[in-house]
């Protein structure tokens, strides 16, 4: 069992956990992903590592509730424990795998989307335990669903700008981004985390830009070690599996549109099991789903 | 009642009526009851030279457990057994016998051979019935051991080492201990609750520890398991379990699954039950891919969750992979075979879901390196299949989570691990064995390369005394 030591509502539906995970935290790196499963029953659900601690042999993740089961995670308090936590599953950020001294001479700008934010947060801190302060764009909807900001601050310069305009620079994170090299930034790598439609407008303002761009495929995936195949992609002429090959792909090179598509394989039974647990049995249809 | 035992015929077993089993996931074979078995057991000829035996992967002396059965004695039936396999009630169920110990049985020559599996299963599930464990060790060594992967290989190897004294802990990837049992086979062959897991369970009776949720290369490495957790020895099981594709236009569209994923969601994750919380497709038209055991258990599955299935493989009946059993099964529940084509491109609605396969004719050619008939494409005979769903099994190779991060670890260009008969590969102390090894193959070639390993592994561990 993997105990949650804490828990704290960031946003609306968005919570943070932090959870014991020896084994995961001993050998975690950015980048990488870890899955839970809530009880005995549970669906598997990979979620990204927000934050980790060797010695405390301890994980931090973050999850917003949008399903069924994302909902049952929402639900757990300090105290509860995970049936299971596997991890690191996934390649850590080729980031790591680089000599720190290069990386000092490079610009990198990181784009955060929604809870895509957390992941992002162990890269730009593993950055700044090396040398390098990086830029991080941070996009949310409004005011309220920013989150992680204060933590971004002490390791990044941060940017945050909200689609309303309700907090810090005005529309999306492809604006921003544009906004900041018009005002001068120059970057030689992008790295956007978040929505697969935002990481696809990203890729493209990139490609115009010419900025060479990683980002991190949130798949659906059944065991996350290879074996199902169901979260594979297509990257430039070849298949990938999102969680052996990557989560980070070339940006430039990943069909989005299908990504995209692909995701909507479970969609209806998900949708349904979100029904059933929100109405139990009193579920009478017209919803247009169960008809 | 006694039964009446024509020497040349097999005491028939008892299996669910095709059309009923078509609709539910229960088991297919109901296996014998007392006085099946022990009639069964009479036809057993005790062979001096049991040819029998030396069909068996790990060598079970099959003659001498046929005649405590028919003396009425389960227990020392099971006890003789449990000396080579950790896994009987698994063994019984998916063995391809009638490639093993019953086709070397002497009675086979003129008529049936002994029902040898089937009485392999009706010890195993007496027994367990009777709460009979296996024996394990009077003594304990001064050894650690890590296995790699709860599959047949993992804990085959795992129970030999245990017997023999060793401290032996097994890592799994997954959330639950078996491996190919769990998520790849399915329950109405090989029952989870009430067969893997007491297997599993006597397994760890003998001492072997399971540690879950521990991918090897990630999590932890083998040099690590060595270095920092005090293992002396590492036994290298963990399969062949990288689906392949056709790498055909469509393979990416909704409704094109690996079988594994298809296998996966409903074995492992249980998604053929309504309670469960894991999605699976219920397809109206499916067409399996491929023709091994795999492709039948896939086939039979979404046919059990309401599909018409058609199995697409492109040589004829005589070269399908699968057990002949399997296939009789299959075509008895109602699958179709459209044997000698090959699928060329999938088609889709303009949402991305499937609506179809276009499949092209084969014939068949000369003999290939695997001494089968190469099939042949017959130019211009290309069709379509409409159909919602389409399932590829061709195939699975070994992971290379572990290879890739483990130093001095040698692979072939299959990326199998290179590894002697005694499992020893060319990394001092690591051992290997099962399909990681082989490449896909079955159950209890796995096992036989597990046992070999523990008897290997056993005599490296002598060394350092």
């Amino acid at each position: 069992m993997f105990k949650i030591l804490e828990r704290n509502e960031l946003a609306a539906h968005i919570y943070q956990m932090v959870v014991e995970a020896p084994r995961v935290a001993a050998g975690c790196l950015p980048g990488q992903f870890l899955i839970v499963r809530v009880d005995e029953e549970g669906e598997r659900i990979p979620l990204t590592i927000c934050d980790y601690d060797r010695e405390k042999g301890t994980v931090e993740i973050v999850v917003q509730s949008i399903g069924a089961e994302t909902n049952q995670i929402a639900k757990m308090q300090a105290g509860d424990s995970f049936a299971d936590v596997v991890g690191p599953l996934g390649n850590p950020s080729d980031l790591t795998k680089e000599d720190p001294e290069e990386l000092k001479n490079k610009k990198i700008v990181f784009i955060a989307g929604g809870v895509g934010t957390a992941p992002v947060y162990p890269q730009a801190k593993w950055l700044k335990e090396h040398g390098v302060t990086a830029d991080v764009i941070i996009g949310a909807k409004n005011k309220d669903l920013v989150i992680l900001e204060e933590r971004f601050k002490t390791v990044c310069n941060l940017y945050v700008t909200t689609d309303d305009g309700s907090y810090g620079r005005s529309g999306m994170v492809t604006k921003c981004l544009e906004d900041l090299v018009a005002e001068g930034h120059q970057y030689d790598l992008c790295i956007a985390i978040g929505p697969m439609i935002m990481m696809k407008f990203v890729c493209k303002l990139t490609k115009e830009l010419n900025i060479p761009t990683i980002v991190s495929m949130n798949t659906i995936m059944v065991d996350g070690t290879g074996m199902c195949g169901a979260c594979r992609l297509t990257v430039g002429d070849q298949v990938k599996f999102a969680c052996v090959d990557g989560p980070e792909f070339d940006g430039h090179l990943v069909d989005f549109d299908q990504a995209m598509n692909r995701m909507k394989l479970y969609k209806n039974e998900e949708t349904r099991l979100k029904l059933a647990e929100e109405e139990g049995k009193t579920h009478k249809g017209h919803c247009g789903v169960c008809d | 009642m006694a039964i009446e035992v024509d020497v040349l015929k097999r005491v028939p077993v008892r299996e669910q009526d095709a059309k009923v089993r078509a609709t539910n996931f229960e088991e297919v074979c109901l296996g014998y009851n007392k006085e099946e078995a022990e009639a069964e057991a009479t036809r057993c000829l005790n062979c001096k030279n049991p040819q029998c035996q030396k069909g068996c992967p790990v060598a079970i002396d099959i003659p001498a457990f046929i005649q405590e059965v028919k003396e009425g004695n389960v227990e020392a039936a099971y006890q003789i057994i449990s000396q080579s396999s950790a896994l009987p009630a698994v063994c019984g169920r998916v063995c391809p016998q009638e490639s093993q110990c019953e086709g070397k049985c002497i009675r086979g020559f003129k008529g049936d051979p002994v029902s040898i599996g089937k009485l392999e299963r009706y010890v195993a599930d007496t027994a367990r019935e009777m709460g009979i464990v296996p024996e394990g060790a009077k003594e304990k060594k001064n050894h650690k051991v890590a296995v790699i992967g709860s599959g047949p290989s993992g804990l085959t190897c795992a129970g030999d080492l245990a017997k023999l004294g060793y401290d032996v802990t097994i890592f799994e990837a997954l959330h639950e201990a078996g491996g190919v049992l769990v998520y790849g086979i399915p329950e109405f062959r090989l029952p989870k609750e009430k067969v893997v897991k007491k297997e599993i369970e006597n397994v760890e009776k003998l001492g072997v520890k399971i540690e879950k949720d521990v991918v090897i290369g990630k999590s932890v490495t083998i040099d690590s398991l060595m270095k920092d957790e005090g293992f002396d020895a590492v036994f290298i099981g963990s399969g062949a379990g990288l689906p392949k594709f056709m790498h055909i236009p469509g393979e990416q569209a909704l409704g094109v699954f690996s079988a594994n994923e298809f296998l996966t969601r409903s074995n492992l994750m249980k998604a053929f039950s309504a309670d469960s919380t894991t999605p699976i497709m219920h397809p109206k038209k499916t067409v399996v891919v491929g023709g091994g055991n795999v492709a039948m258990d896939a086939a039979r599955t979404a046919l059990r969750l309401g599909s018409e299935v058609h199995v697409v493989y492109r040589r004829s009946e005589e070269e399908l992979p699968a057990r002949k059993e399997e296939v009789e099964h299959a075509k008895q529940e109602g699958v179709i075979f459209d044997l000698l084509n090959n699928p060329v491109e999938i088609l889709t609605d303009e949402e991305g879901w499937v609506r179809g396969c276009r499949c092209i004719k084969m014939e068949l050619g000369e003999p290939d390196e695997s001494g089968r008939r190469s099939p042949v494409e017959i130019p211009g005979s290309e069709f379509e299949i409409e159909c919602d769903a389409v399932i590829m099994s061709l195939g699975t190779s070994p992971n290379p989570l572990i290879s890739s991060t483990t130093e001095g670890l040698d692979i072939n260009k299959r990326k199998c691990i290179v590894a002697e008969e005694s499992g020893q590969t060319s990394k001092t102390g690591v051992f290997a064995g099962g399909d990681a090894v082989t490449g896909a193959a079955t159950v209890i070639l796995a096992m036989g390369a597990g046992k070999a390993a523990a008897a290997g592994i056993d005599e490296y561990l002598k060394t350092l005394d």
